[in-house]
């Protein structure tokens, strides 16, 4: 079976996070970008597919040239090749038109599964699978806590507030997960190395058959427009335990002063 | 008179709380723009919906009473907006911002050439056009977002940002029916698992959310953080150093990989507050802190801290309580 994973590159959660002022998109060049951390429950989901049904397993990233080290961090893990998309005019495209991109490149390419993150760690719209599986006109079985291929029907158990669904599908259908799914290994030296050399291609919109206006900034359907920081907050109350618990009463003087009680 | 449609997430014959709070939103923006809230019921059990959504703001509750809507993932609840929209004059469209419903949205605006804004804090209409206010980075930055004109705008409506109004008069139902396609009927839903959690509610919904980490020790710390739960009506959550350690299920994480939560209070219990959690909880309006590091980050965020032992304090905490309420 084959199957494509496409990874984010986003800034760094611990690190610097800035929007650019002049065109309000994330500055993905301003802290350190790295690959988004929920990708990695989608890659461990794949190489298992590898072990278990011989998958072969292609990433796929869309993003300027200089995220190409971001596409070599997910094939380390194990996978066995890549495909960049990379065009100036992608730059500010929102879910919508992102997803536009992504579903066309998937046009180009054979695959059963695509395996998603559920949501990225900057914007977190958790849009993009859904709409690219509309694009495709296939199934999506999103928020997957657990995910199995059995010939060519797909059984995932669906994430929710209350629990979980289980839904079935035919294949080709598009996954994303959730962390509980797996433990993510981290990847070998040996699987680093080996990362360096897998084929990766990189593409334009041109290749792909994305006419520019249906992306980018000037394009995008929803838009921000303007931002401020988060106000820093007015330092709090902080007492001391002496090690009987008798702040406990005045917490719950607090919470009784703020209605909590 | 133009629309907006919401849809109503439910759960067992009653809306969602975050539903509610839905419509409302949408209200907030409909004498502004001059349209109507028709709430939209999908599925079984709406009968007694139309005095809620009433309540909540909705003139007009459109129901499709079938089990059909629930048979099948995402794309019944798709068609049937779909045929709304087609056939009513429709201005906007709101939804809960949870998972399930952000499919139907992001499958429905590619249909309608929308444009979709998720997990929205505040509302203002200027020009005629829904302005839209959201929190991104984890809270970090505050940012305000439009639909490009011409374009059908969505959006998702984060839980606990706006109050659900209970004073409206009830909604006028109205049934209507869809002929599902052959392709909606391509992911068939088979079953489902509840998670015995009693009646404490979902962490993304609550107004307040007891949360335990590390400092916790062991599995068994989380029994004490349930009876605090208990005892302020809260959702329990974790921190991935606990959910990672087996301690408390992964659907209960809080952070970036994980929930975001934003209820009226957080009370982080053994939880040293690294940015990957912070970036979870930090929209909460009140954070309390029991953590015995003071050195912990937590503590920068917090509106009322106890540097202590949780097992010190907790305890003592729930018996204060308890006799509080009387």
């Amino acid at each position: 079976m084959k199957v494509i994973v496409p990874v984010k590159r986003v800034p760094d959660t611990a690190g610097d996070k800035q929007i650019d002022p002049n065109d309000k998109t994330v500055d993905r060049d301003a802290g350190e970008a790295v690959l988004c951390p929920v990708n990695e429950f989608a890659i461990e989901e794949a190489v298992r597919l590898k072990e278990n049904h011989d998958a072969e397993v292609k990433v796929l990233l869309m993003g300027p040239e200089n995220a190409q080290p971001i596409v070599r961090k997910a094939l380390s893990f194990g996978l066995d090749s890549g495909l960049q998309i990379s065009d100036e005019a992608i730059a500010g495209s929102d879910a919508l038109g992102t997803a536009r991109v992504i579903a066309k490149a998937l046009e180009n390419e054979e695959f059963d599964l695509v395996i998603f993150g559920n949501q990225s760690t900057d914007a977190r719209t958790c849009l993009v699978p859904a709409a690219v599986a509309e694009l495709l006109g296939i199934p999506s079985l999103t928020y997957a806590r657990k995910l199995e291929v059995d010939g060519d029907k797909v059984t995932v158990h669906r994430e929710h507030e209350e629990g979980w669904d289980i839904a079935e599908a035919n294949l080709p259908a598009v996954i994303s997960v959730v962390e509980a799914i797996n433990d993510p290994r981290y990847p070998t030296f040996k699987g680093i190395m080996a990362a360096k050399s897998k084929p990766l291609d990189v593409k334009s919109l041109g290749d792909l058959g994305v006419e520019p206006d249906q992306v980018g900034a000037g394009n995008a359907a929803a838009t921000m427009y303007e931002f401020k920081e988060r106000p820093p907050k007015e330092a709090g109350t902080i007492v001391e335990d002496e090690g009987d618990g008798a702040t406990a009463a005045q917490l719950a003087d607090w919470l009784e002063e703020n209605k909590f009680i | 008179m133009s629309e907006i449609l919401v849809l109503v997430d439910h759960s067992e014959g009653k809306p969602r709380k975050v539903a509610l709070q839905t419509v409302t939103a949408a209200r907030s923006v409909a004498d502004d723009l001059g349209a109507d809230v028709t709430a939209v019921w999908l599925g079984e059990d709406g009968d007694d919906a139309a005095e809620a959504v009433g309540a909540a703001g909705a003139d007009t509750l459109l129901w499709w009473d079938d089990e059909e809507a629930d048979a099948y993932v995402t794309l019944p609840k798709v068609e049937a907006l779909q045929q709304l929209a087609d056939e009513r004059d429709v201005a906007a469209i709101f939804f809960v911002s949870s998972n399930h419903t952000k499919d139907v949205a992001a499958r429905l605006a590619i249909r309608l050439d929308g444009g979709v804004i998720t997990d929205v804090t505040g509302l203002s209409v200027e020009d005629g056009q829904i302005r839209a206010t959201k929190e991104v980075f984890g809270g970090d930055l505050i940012t305000e977002s439009k639909v490009a004109e011409g374009k059908l705008p969505f959006f998702g409506i984060a839980a606990n940002a706006f109050a659900a109004s209970e004073d409206g008069d009830e909604a006028e139902l109205e049934e209507f029916d869809v002929d599902l396609s052959e392709s909606a009927q391509a992911a068939k839903v088979t079953g489902s698992e509840i998670v015995a959690g009693g009646d404490r509610p979902d962490i993304g919904e609550a107004a307040i959310v007891v949360s335990g980490g590390r400092g916790l020790g062991e599995e068994s710390g989380f029994e004490l953080m349930e009876q605090l739960a208990d005892e302020l009506g809260a959702g329990v959550g974790a921190s991935r150093a606990a959910t990672d350690a087996g301690w408390y299920p992964h659907r209960a994480q809080i952070g970036q990989t994980g929930r975001t939560v934003s209820p009226s209070l957080y009370i982080a219990n053994g939880i040293s507050g690294a940015i990957q959690h912070r970036a979870g909880m930090q929209t909460a309006q009140n954070i309390v802190v029991v953590n015995k590091d003071r050195e912990a980050p937590i503590f920068s965020i917090a509106d009322f801290g106890i540097v202590g032992d949780l097992y010190d304090v907790v305890p003592k905490l729930i018996e204060e309580i308890k006799s509080r309420k009387g």
